[in-house]
């Protein structure tokens, strides 16, 4: 009897297996997908469609009456140079709508560009400049979509053949896009950035690392070393574990009565996001603080206090030393999920339009991932590719945050 | 004097303090013919005398930036006329950002009545007289106290013992932050749900089928009611939940099974953190995905099917947020899971293995029945996960608050409401803006009550092989 059912007990046995082989699988392909899908729609962001102009930088053009004065030629209007250099490099272009066209095809920040230029090299005032200017983001888009699937339904016939005829030339190119790392958010998606959001994360991280790994570490020691068994510690016990699974809108809602409603704090600052997110890594830094504390064995605590060591002291001397590798792994876990965290920002006014690049941790500011929120609901297709590039810069800095911790913690851990 | 510098100051003083505290235990220790044995070391003498300067300036500090703010109003609006304020006050709040943004520079002081232009300058002179008053009373709070402690101390002034006494205090005042911090919830939560039940019944809200929070600033306009029936809210919620739930459970549950039971130590070690990067990914990132790959594509799907002659099929859809949201959460039941498998002892197993199972048999009928409340545990976890899941839902289940099952169409969740409520600029006695706090209060019990059930759970079922 046994030997008639074998066979199909162990076709089950494979069928059991590789149902489990399949669920690792689809974990896998799902997180291969994820990367392949944002590195792949990402990796265009980090270039940007140029086009090289030859600008007129003449003193009519920029209706500068007085050479000597800088003032005038930091201030003068730089747009028209531009569009004069389109109108001499296609001089067959002609009618209103035309030209219009025509200037389309340049980012309307291209002028700023060349102000900035300006800035740096006076001295090219009366010349004649051959520059890099950044293109629209249509004409990027279609630029980067040229090979494959052509995505330049944005665009008019003429511009088409216009891009074609510099990209003929060698005038049309992709660049390294500074713009996206050196400046603040725009409207435009070839102007836009991301160095304010990522300021305006380190602001924020900054506060709630010095806030929540004191108080963090502080509560742990409380409740490893000092509190007594009895309804009120088991109180707080419960109370942290549970405000480790407390969703993080809640605690959106928490800022904005409290902080903002309460206190009168502004909205959309660094230091009102860094506290609301101190109160969520909290309990997951006090709870890997624990752990840390209690890895340390006794018989240090023993030793220490035998030779007439206080409490504060063996525990400042002896247990912190030995504990703080597992409790800065813990924190550095907890920051990268800060990091992360996008649900009660947005509620706490972080999803402000901010341009300028944020300075202290009262100017408003938006954070990383809120960036990628607001930019993942722009109409503009050219925001896709930034989206997916801010991303992957969020991921590098979870990637490194969290190998920091594993070789901190291969680094430093001591067995007992 | 400026918040930084008065700081800076009090640091200053209290490195004083320290100084000088240590110097006189020092001084007592070694005066007379021969040294007298001090009860602490010199540190604790000034490391106290330092603590007694630093707390009680900065809690002058804390106090009179609570206060100040409301005091300063109040002075300010008194030397107003009373029609401006309003009968019953209802502009105070507006005249006064009004005063602020004058003394701020904001707003330009011409044309602006001249008892503005007053309270403007009463403005800014109480400022500043409240700051200097604030800096001169923590200063010498914080300096009166110190010179109390230094005076006290002699050779027998047991200092270490009362720092210690600070020190704990210190400890326990943090790890009372987490019982704050959810009292804070509490209170924020329920006080703005009770103002939002005034205005709505709390059944209307809990039973009724229609959601549409805009309210009509005009009343001849459309929907000018606003109705607050949350169903289809919950139901969108729990659809999305489940669908997420019926990815993760069994993927997570299988990997783990896996992983602990027949996978080799170099497969663990590879896979397993993998599995975990999944767990790090920001929910945005994830939201993004959703949106942008996995709903039009199953959109696409479904067209092909021909699906549409039968069921509405959305762009935003029930089945691309949850499926992201089940990829998100495997490596939560799955490390879950893979603990409460481990803890099953190894003697049950090999009990088993010996009458002649498979390695299946073993699992099937013995490990997973000794793990079932672990398990249990692991996935009212994982559902509460799901329910309070935010960006994935705001980015791809959509706004529209369809009362439907049909997992194609677009849904709308608690907690995207929540969101779209509250974002951008709200006034505080709407209905609108108090329905999130309502929607807020349910999330939150139904949340506390899974987690609080499942690690209750798990607690029992460890306790059992422990």
């Amino acid at each position: 009897m046994v030997q008639s059912s074998l066979a199909k007990r162990y076709r089950s046995e494979k069928g059991f297996r590789a149902f489990g082989i399949l669920s690792i699988a689809v974990g896998l392909v799902a997180l291969s997908c994820l990367f392949v899908g944002i590195i792949g729609s990402g990796i265009g962001g980090f270039t940007q469609t140029k086009v090289r102009l030859e600008l007129d930088l003449s003193v009519e053009l920029l209706g500068i009456t007085d050479t000597h004065n800088a003032e005038q030629i930091k201030d003068a209007d730089y747009q028209p140079v531009v569009r004069e250099a389109l109108a001499l490099r296609f001089p067959q272009v002609e009618g209103r709508s035309d030209k219009r066209l025509l200037n389309a095809i340049m980012s309307v920040g291209a002028g700023y560009e060349v102000q900035a230029l300006m800035r740096k090299h006076p001295e090219w005032l009366g010349t004649k400049q051959t520059i890099w200017l950044t293109a629209d983001d249509d004409v990027d888009v279609y630029y980067k979509s040229r090979k494959g699937k052509v995505l330049g339904d944005r665009l008019k016939e003429q511009q088409i053949g216009w891009i074609e005829e510099l990209i003929a030339k060698g005038d049309m190119e992709r660049k390294f896009n500074v713009a996206f790392f050196m400046s603040g958010d725009s409207a435009e998606p070839e102007l836009a950035g991301i160095l304010g959001t990522l300021l305006g994360s380190i602001f924020t991280l900054s506060i709630t690392l010095s806030l929540s790994f004191p108080i963090g570490v502080a509560a742990a020691i409380y409740l490893e070393e000092y509190a007594p068994r009895n309804k009120f510690t088991d109180f707080i016990e419960v109370n942290i574990n549970n405000l480790a699974a407390v969703p993080s809108v809640i605690f959106g809602l928490l800022g904005l009565a409290i902080f903002i409603n309460l206190f009168h704090l502004p909205r959309s600052i660094p230091l009102v996001g860094g506290l609301v997110l101190t109160l969520i890594t909290l309990p997951t830094i006090i709870i890997s603080s624990r752990v840390a504390i209690k890895s340390v064995p006794p018989s240090i605590r023993e030793a220490a206090l035998g030779i007439g060591a206080s409490k504060m002291q063996t525990i400042l001397h002896h247990v912190l030393p030995l504990a703080l590798p597992g409790m800065l792994t813990g924190a550095i876990i907890g920051m990268a999920h800060a990091l992360g965290e996008t649900a009660p920002l947005l509620m706490i006014g972080m999803v402000a339009f901010v341009m300028d690049i944020p300075d202290s941790i009262h100017s408003a500011a938006t954070v990383l991932p809120v960036q990628i929120f607001l930019w993942s609901d722009s109409p503009e297709r050219a925001f896709v590719e930034r989206t997916s590039a801010a991303i992957m810069v969020l991921l590098m800095f979870l990637i490194c945050m969290n190998t920091l911790a594993v070789v901190l913690r291969k680094r430093l851990e001591r067995r007992w | 004097m400026q918040l930084s510098v008065l700081l800076l100051v009090v640091c200053l003083v209290t490195l004083g303090a320290y100084a000088v505290g240590r110097g006189r235990a020092l001084a007592l220790a070694s005066r007379g013919p021969t040294p007298i044995k001090l009860n602490s070391l010199p540190f604790y003498y000034g490391a106290l005398t330092a603590l007694w300067c630093a707390i009680p300036s900065l809690a002058v500090v804390v106090l009179w930036l609570v206060f100040d703010g409301a005091l300063i109003e109040k002075a300010v609006l008194a030397g107003l006329p009373v029609e401006v304020l309003g009968a019953q006050g209802e502009h105070r709040d507006l005249v006064f950002n009004q005063i602020i943004n004058m003394a701020a520079g904001h707003i330009g002081l011409e044309a602006q009545p001249a008892y503005l232009l007053a309270a403007k300058d009463h403005l800014q002179q109480f400022t500043a007289l409240s700051q200097w008053a604030m800096a001169g009373c923590a200063l010498a709070m914080g300096i009166f106290v110190a010179l109390m402690v230094w005076l006290r101390i002699a050779p027998e002034f047991k200092a270490r013992a009362k720092v210690e006494q600070v020190f704990r205090g210190t400890l326990f005042c943090c790890s009372g932050l987490a019982v704050l911090t959810t009292i804070g919830i509490v209170m924020s939560v329920v006080f703005e749900a009770l103002r939002f039940f005034s205005h709505v019944s709390p059944l209307d809200f809990l039973f009724g089928l229609e959601w549409s929070p805009q309210i009509a600033l005009r009343a001849d306009q459309q929907g000018s009611s606003g109705s607050f029936g949350a169903v289809p809210l919950f139901l969108g919620t729990l659809t999305i939940a489940f669908i997420a739930l019926l990815v993760a459970v069994p993927t997570g549950l299988m990997s783990a099974i896996y992983l602990s039971e027949y996978a080799s130590n170099r497969m663990r070690d590879i896979v397993k953190p993998l599995l975990e990067v999944l767990a790090g990914v920001p929910t945005v990132v994830y939201g993004f995905f959703a949106a942008l790959t996995v709903a039009p594509l199953i959109r696409d799907l479904g067209l092909n099917f021909g699906l549409d002659r039968w069921m509405v099929i959305s762009s935003e859809s029930a089945l691309a947020a949850g499926l992201v949201m089940g990829i998100m959460i495997i490596p939560f039941v799955s490390s879950l899971s893979d603990d409460v498998i481990n803890a099953v002892p190894q003697s049950l197993r090999d009990g088993a293995l010996a009458l002649g199972s498979t390695r299946s048999e073993v699992i099937k009928q013995v490990v997973i029945p000794a793990a079932l409340p672990g398990i249990v545990g692991s996935v009212l976890l994982a559902a509460s996960r799901a329910i309070g899941e935010t960006m994935i839902v705001v980015m791809a289940a959509g706004m529209a608050a369809n009362l439907t099952a049909n997992p194609l169409d677009a849904v709308t969740t608690v907690t995207v409401q929540i969101v779209t409520l509250l974002v951008g600029d709200q006034e505080f006695d709407s209905p609108k803006t108090l329905a999130a706090f309502a929607l807020g209060l349910v999330l939150f019990i139904v949340t506390l009550c899974l987690n609080y059930l499942a690690l209750h759970i798990v607690r029992k079922y460890r306790e059992q092989y422990e």
